[in-house]
């Protein structure tokens, strides 16, 4: 195996593992911390395939802001241990074989895929961040101008949800 | 060099395990995380398939769902200190109105 393959390995195993420990945990402080690790090996996984921009937008984004929103959230309502309650039967009896058989379908779906995406090996040669630049700023303009309305929007929904009580 | 169905295989299970973190947590912003692990799965098939066939749009794609993913954490996470305001607790089993 050569250095790349051994490499993705790691990073899929911390992965992996990284997605279980959030199930296992019980504490939402500790899946919060799972879920950084699995960010923190997506963006190595990223950086692998050469992607070196959405690597570091992964990393900033989804592993600064995003999880330190929900770990203050988790602080703020003092979360304590899960507690376990009977899952629904039909979550229960159903659940874990149906997630099962829709990830082997996924997989299964992409084993007998398409010649061109089985051979087709990730070269790992990076993705110029100028032409990355180039397409969001001239072919994605107005989706991109529109995603700061968005945010806009998200920033008031956000304000009016959990601010100070308006005395009715 | 790194075959791309590894790739996509990897982000296949990773989003069994986010389904299944979805199914069984019962604390409402674990569900929430578990929600953000599917995403990121789907962004790694994105950044995958861009660069296959060398075409950046997946990776524009990944940059957008990024920033839907921070908006909806922002609406989700006053939500769910709403919903924990009212109810008292973070347990889904609380939050039933809409239970038939």
């Amino acid at each position: 195996m050569s250095a790349p393959v051994i490499i993705f390995f790691v990073l899929a195993a911390m992965c992996v593992i990284g997605a279980i420990s959030l199930i296992l945990q019980r504490h939402p402080i500790h899946s919060a911390l799972s879920l950084i690790v699995v960010m923190v090996a997506l963006a190595g996984l990223y950086l692998l395939m050469g992607a070196e921009f959405v690597a570091a937008v992964q990393i900033i984004v989804y592993g600064g802001a995003i999880m330190v929103l929900f770990v203050f959230v988790i602080m703020l309502l003092n979360a304590g241990l899960e507690q376990r309650t009977n899952v629904s039967k039909l979550a229960g009896f159903a659940g874990i074989p149906l997630a099962v058989a829709l990830t082997g379908l996924l997989a299964a779906a992409v084993a007998r895929s398409e010649d061109a995406v089985q051979a087709a090996t990730q070269t790992g040669a990076t993705a110029p961040t100028k032409a990355l630049a180039n397409l969001l700023f001239q072919d994605f303009v107005y989706p991109f101008e529109l995603t700061s309305f968005l945010i806009l929007v998200a920033i008031l929904g956000a304000i009016v949800l959990a601010g100070p009580r308006s005395e009715t | 060099m790194v075959p791309t169905h590894y790739y996509v295989i990897l982000s296949a299970v990773l989003f069994g395990l986010g389904v299944i973190a979805f199914i069984f947590k019962r604390n409402i912003i674990t569900i929430f995380m578990s929600i953000e692990l599917m995403l990121n799965a789907v962004n790694l098939a994105f950044v995958a398939f861009s660069q296959v066939w060398h075409r950046l749009d997946g990776q524009v794609f990944v940059l957008f769902v990024i920033v839907v993913a921070a908006a909806e954490a922002a609406v989700g996470l006053g939500i769910i200190i709403l919903t924990a305001r009212n109810r008292r607790s973070l347990n889904i089993e609380r939050v039933d109105l809409l239970k038939l």
